[in-house]
C-alpha cells in the first residue's frame, strides 16, 4: 500500500509515445492498404516501417525505464504500480483469447448443431442445408476449403504440451537460482527456458506445414480452420514475444542488472511465460483432444 | 533503494516545461493529460455532433432532401463511432485524470508515461477512422454495431475502421490499468477503499470493466476482419460459423460498455448533489455496492440486444430477467441521489442543476430500457426510434449533462477562475428543453413503428420528425453556449475563485489552491475523516 514511502515518484516527460503512436498509425495505415490489394509503398512498406518504428520505441522506452531503475531512482511504489500494470495486463489478455475460446464453443455447442437442425434450427436445416449432418471437426454444410483431415492430438501436440509445460518449471528453477543469487545456474536454466520456447514454435510450424501441404487444413477451412488457426495463430504469436523477451531477460542476467530482491523485469516475463502456458493447456484440451 | 524519496531532478518536472510542443506532446502530468483528453473529447463531440445535424437535417421532412442514402447511412455509422469512443470515453478518461490524484491525494498517475500514450495513440485512431468518409468507396455504413455480413458487404474501408478500433481499445485498455493501479497503490496513507470518494469509486469499477470487455472487442473486430480478407468463417453459415456469433461476441462487449458510459457519471452526480444539498451523500457504501453490482450484472445481460434474431426460449426469458434485475442497483442509485436533496439545504448552481436534470431524465431513459427489457413488448420496439430515443435518455441527457455538470462543477479548480453563473444557467435551460424537444418524440415515433437508421420515411411520422429536428438544431446551438462559457472563464473571467469554489465543498481536491498548482501532493496528504465528502463512514 502507500505506506511505504515519504515522498512520491514522478517520472520525466518523453518522446517514446508519440514515436509509439505513430509506429501504430503506420502499422494500421500499411496492414489495411495491404489488405485491400495495394502494392504500394503505402501497403506493405509502410506496414513494416510501422513495425520497426514500434520496435524502436520499445528498445527506447525500455531502455529509459531500465536506465532509471539501475541508477536507484525508483522506489517500492513505483516498483508496486509496474507489477499492477503487467498483472491487469495479462488480465486483458486472457480476456482477448476468451473471445476466441468463446467463438470455439459456441460453433461446437450451438451454430453447427443448429445449422444441422437441432433445437431451434430445424427450419433453417429444412429450408437451406438439408443434406447436413453435424459433426465436429467440420468445414460447414458449403465444405467451405475441401475436405480436410485434423492434426492428431497425441503426436506433435503432446512434445509440444510437454515442451511448455518443462519450461514453466525451468523458469521457476531460474527465478529460485536468481533469488539464492547463483547466476550460473540462473543462466543456465533461464536458457533452457527460451531453447524450450524456440523448440515448440519451431515444431509448432512443422505443424502448420503439414497441415497446409498435406492435410488441406487451412485458415479457410470453415469453422474448424478459423478457430483452429486463430486460436493457435495467437497463441504462437504470444510465445515468440514471450521468447524474445525471455532472451532480453538472458541478457539483462547476465549484464547484472537484477539483484536478489528486485528483479521486476524478469518476474514480469515469467508471469506471462505461464499464462502463454496456461492458455496452451487449454488450446490441448479443447482444440486438438476434445 | 527501497524507500528511497527520489525525485527525477529533470527539469521537466520541477516546473512547467518550456515549449507548447514539448510541454503537449511529452507530458507526463495528469493535468495537463486530463486537459488535452477533455479538449480532444469536445473537438470530437462537436465532430460527432455535426454529423448528427445532417441527420436531423435529412429527417426533417419525408422523402429525400439532402444526401444520398449511402451518406446518411455513414453518418449514423460514424456518429455514433465518434460520440461513444471519441467524446464521452475520452471526456470521463479526462476527467478521471485530472481529479483522481486529487482527490487520493496522488502525485500523478501510477504510470505517466503510458498516460501519455494512451492519450496521444486518440488522434491518430480518429484520424484513421475520420479518414475513411473520403475514402473511394466511402467510410462504413452498416452501423457501429458492425453486424456482419452487411458490415462485411461495404466498402473496403472496413479495414481502415477495424484497425482504427483496435487503436483506441489499445488506448482504453492502458488508461484503465492507469486507473487501477493509480486508485489501489497512490491512495494518502489511511484513505482505505471504503473511504474513497465516490467518483474515484466509480472509476475503479470502470476501470475494471473497461479492460475486462475491450479485448473482447478486439477478438470481434479481428474475426470480422479474417472473415473479410483472411478466408475464415466465423460469422459464415455455410462454413459452420453463425452470424449471430458475432452479435453474441459483440454484446459482451457492447452491453458492458454502456456502463462504462455511465458508471463515472452516476459518480459525478453524487459528487455534486452532495456538495449543493449540503449534506453527505445517503446511504455511501450502499452507492458502491449498487456500483459494483451494476458492473457484474452488466456481464450477463448482453443477450437483450438480440431478443428478435431469434434464440431459444430459455434464453429469452432468462436474458428478460436477468436485465430486470439491474433496475434494483440502479433504483438504489436513484432513491439515494433524491434522500441526499431531501431535507437538504439546496443551491441551484449550474452543476447541481445539470445534475438534478440528470436524475430525471436518465431516469426516464431506464424505464424505457425496462419496456425494452420485456421480450414480447421488444419485438414491437426493437430496431425502432423507440431504442433511440432509450439510449440517447442515457447517453446524452445521462453520461453528457454529466460530463457537463462536471466540467461547470470542476472548472474553476481547473482554471482558477469562476464560470459565468448567468450564462452557466443559461446554457443549461436551452440544453434542457432542447433536449426533450429533440428526443421525447422519438419515442412516439417509435411506438409507431418509424425504424431507426432510415434518411427516408412514411409521411405519417412526419410532424415528430419536425419537432424532433427542431429540437436537434436548437439543442446543437446551444452547446456553442458552452464553449463559450468554457473559453470566457478560462481567459477572460475576472472571478477568481477559491480553494475550496464551492461553500460546501469538502475532499481533498478543495484543500488544493485553484487553479490546481502544476504539481500537487508530491508528499502524501493525512487524511482527516471528518474532511471527507461523503462524511465520516467508520461507524
Ligand atoms: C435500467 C437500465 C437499462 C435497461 C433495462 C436497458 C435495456 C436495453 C435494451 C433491452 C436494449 C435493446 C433494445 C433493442 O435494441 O431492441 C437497450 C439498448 C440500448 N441501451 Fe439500454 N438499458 C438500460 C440502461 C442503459 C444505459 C445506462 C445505457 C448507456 C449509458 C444504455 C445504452 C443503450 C444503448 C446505446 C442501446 C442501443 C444499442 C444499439 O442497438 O445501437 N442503456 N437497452
Ligand atoms: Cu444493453
Amino acid at each position: 500500500m502507500a505506506q511505504s514511502h515519504d515522498a512520491y515518484y514522478v517520472p520525466h516527460g518523453s518522446h517514446w509515445p508519440i514515436v509509439g503512436s505513430i509506429g501504430l498509425f503506420s502499422t494500421a495505415i500499411g496492414a489495411a492498404n495491404w489488405m485491400n490489394g495495394s502494392t504500394s509503398l503505402m501497403a506493405a512498406p509502410l506496414f513494416y516501417l510501422g513495425l520497426v518504428i514500434i520496435a524502436f520505441m520499445m528498445f527506447g522506452w525500455f531502455g529509459t525505464v531500465i536506465r532509471e531503475s539501475v541508477a536507484g531512482n525508483y522506489n517500492k511504489q513505483v516498483d508496486v504500480s509496474f507489477r499492477m500494470g503487467m498483472m491487469w495486463f495479462i488480465f486483458s489478455e486472457i480476456m482477448f483469447f476468451g473471445a476466441f475460446f468463446g467463438a470455439l464453443f459456441y460453433a461446437r455447442m450451438f451454430s453447427v448443431p443448429w445449422i444441422g437442425g437441432e433445437g431451434h434450427g430445424g427450419l433453417t436445416n429444412y429450408f437451406l442445408w438439408q443434406d447436413f449432418t453435424p459433426s465436429w471437426p467440420t468445414n460447414g454444410p458449403g465444405n467451405i476449403g475441401g475436405t480436410f483431415e485434423t492434426i492428431p492430438a497425441w503426436h506433435l501436440p503432446l512434445v509440444n504440451t510437454l515442451l511448455l509445460l518443462s519450461s514453466g518449471v525451468t523458469i521457476t528453477l531460474a527465478h529460485h537460482a536468481l533469488r539464492a543469487g547463483y547466476r550460473r545456474a540462473l543462466l543456465v536454466w533461464l536458457g533452457a527456458t527460451v531453447i524450450l520456447g524456440a523448440s515448440f514454435l519451431y515444431f509448432q510450424a512443422t505443424e502448420y506445414l503439414e497441415a497446409y501441404q498435406h492435410l488441406n487444413l487451412t485458415l479457410g477451412s470453415g469453422i474448424y480452420g478459423s478457430t483452429f488457426f486463430m486460436l493457435t495463430g495467437f497463441h504462437g504469436a504470444h510465445v515468440t514475444l514471450g521468447t524474445i523477451m525471455l532472451i532480453v531477460m538472458w541478457f539483462r542476467c547476465a549484464k547484472g542488472h537484477f539483484t536478489r530482491n528486485d528483479h521486476f523485469g524478469f518476474e514480469a516475463v515469467a508471469w506471462y511465460w505461464h499464462f502463454v502456458d496456461v492458455v496452451w493447456l487449454g488450446l490441448f484440451v479443447f482444440v486438438y483432444v476434445l | 533503494m527501497a524507500h528511497a524519496a527520489v525525485h527525477d531532478t529533470h527539469d521537466t518536472h520541477d516546473h512547467k516545461p518550456q515549449g507548447f510542443l514539448h510541454r503537449w506532446l511529452f507530458t507526463t502530468n495528469h493535468k495537463d493529460i486530463g486537459t488535452l483528453y477533455l479538449v480532444f473529447a469536445l473537438i470530437m463531440f462537436f465532430t460527432g455532433g455535426s454529423m448528427a445535424m445532417i441527420i436531423r437535417a435529412e429527417l426533417f421532412e419525408p422523402g429525400m432532401q439532402l444526401v444520398q442514402p449511402e451518406f446518411f447511412n455513414q453518418m449514423t455509422t460514424v456518429h455514433a463511432l465518434v460520440m461513444i469512443f471519441g467524446a464521452v470515453m475520452p471526456a470521463f478518461v479526462g476527467l478521471g485524470n485530472w481529479m483522481i490524484p486529487l482527490q487520493i491525494g496522488a502525485p500523478d498517475m501510477a504510470l505517466p508515461r503510458m498516460n501519455n500514450w494512451s492519450f496521444w495513440i486518440l488522434p491518430f485512431a480518429f484520424l484513421l477512422l475520420l479518414s475513411t468518409l473520403f475514402m473511394p468507396g466511402a467510410g462504413p455504413q452498416g452501423g457501429w454495431t458492425l453486424y456482419p455480413p452487411l458490415s462485411l458487404q461495404g466498402s473496403n474501408s472496413i479495414a481502415f475502421v477495424i484497425l482504427a478500433i483496435h487503436m483506441m481499445g489499445i488506448s482504453s485498455i492502458m488508461g484503465a490499468i492507469n486507473i487501477i493501479a493509480t486508485i489501489l497503490n497512490l491512495r494518502a496513507p489511511g484513505l482505505d477503499l471504503l473511504k474513497m470518494p465516490i467518483f474515484t469509486w466509480s472509476w475503479l469499477i470502470t476501470a475494471f470493466l473497461l479492460i475486462a470487455v475491450m479485448p473482447v472487442l478486439a477478438g470481434a473486430v479481428t474475426m470480422l476482419l479474417t472473415d473479410k480478407y483472411f478466408g475464415t468463417s466465423f460469422f459464415n453459415a455455410a462454413g459452420g460459423g453463425d452470424p449471430v456469433m458475432f452479435q453474441h461476441i459483440f454484446w459482451f462487449f457492447g452491453h458492458p460498455e454502456v456502463y462504462i458510459m455511465i458508471l463515472p457519471a452516476f459518480g459525478i452526480v453524487s459528487e455534486i448533489i452532495q456538495t449543493f444539498s449540503r449534506k453527505p451523500l445517503f446511504g455511501y457504501q450502499a452507492m458502491v455496492y449498487a456500483l459494483a453490482s451494476i458492473a457484474f450484472l452488466s456481464f450477463i445481460v448482453w443477450a437483450h440486444h438480440m431478443f428478435t434474431v431469434g434464440m431459444p426460449l430459455g434464453g429469452e426469458i432468462y436474458f428478460m430477467y436477468a436485465t430486470m434485475l439491474i433496475a434494483i442497483p440502479t433504483g438504489v442509485k436513484v432513491f439515494n441521489w433524491v434522500t441526499t436533496m431531501w431535507e437538504g439545504s439546496l443551491t441551484f448552481e449550474t452543476p447541481m442543476l445539470f445534475a438534478i436534470a440528470f436524475v430525471i431524465l436518465f431516469t426516464i431513459g431506464g424505464f424505457s430500457g425496462l419496456m425494452l427489457a420485456i421480450v414480447p413488448a421488444d419485438f414491437q420496439y426493437h430496431d425502432t426510434y423507440f431504442v433511440v430515443a432509450h439510449f440517447h435518455y442515457v447517453l446524452v441527457t445521462g453520461a453528457i449533462f454529466a460530463i457537463m455538470a462536471a466540467t461547470y462543477y470542476w472548472l474553476p479548480k481547473w482554471s482558477g477562475n469562476m464560470y459565468s453563473e448567468r450564462w452557466g444557467k443559461i446554457h443549461f435551460w436551452m440544453s434542457v428543453i432542447s433536449v426533450n424537444v429533440l428526443f421525447f418524440p422519438q419515442h412516439f415515433l417509435g411506438l409507431a413503428g418509424m425504424p431507426r437508421r432510415i434518411p427516408d420515411y412514411n409521411i405519417a411520422f412526419a410532424d415528430f420528425n419536425m419537432i424532433s429536428s427542431i429540437g436537434g438544431f436548437w439543442f446543437g446551438a446551444s452547446q456553442l453556449l458552452f464553449v463559450g462559457v468554457i473559453v470566457h472563464a478560462v481567459y477572460f473571467s475576472k472571478n477568481r475563485a477559491t480553494s475550496k469554489v464551492w461553500e460546501a465543498a469538502k475532499g481533498l481536491e478543495w484543500t488544493v489552491p485553484s487553479p490546481a498548482p502544476h504539481h500537487t501532493f508530491s508528499t502524501p496528504p493525512v487524511i482527516d475523516d471528518s474532511m471527507l465528502a461523503h462524511g465520516d463512514v467508520s461507524h
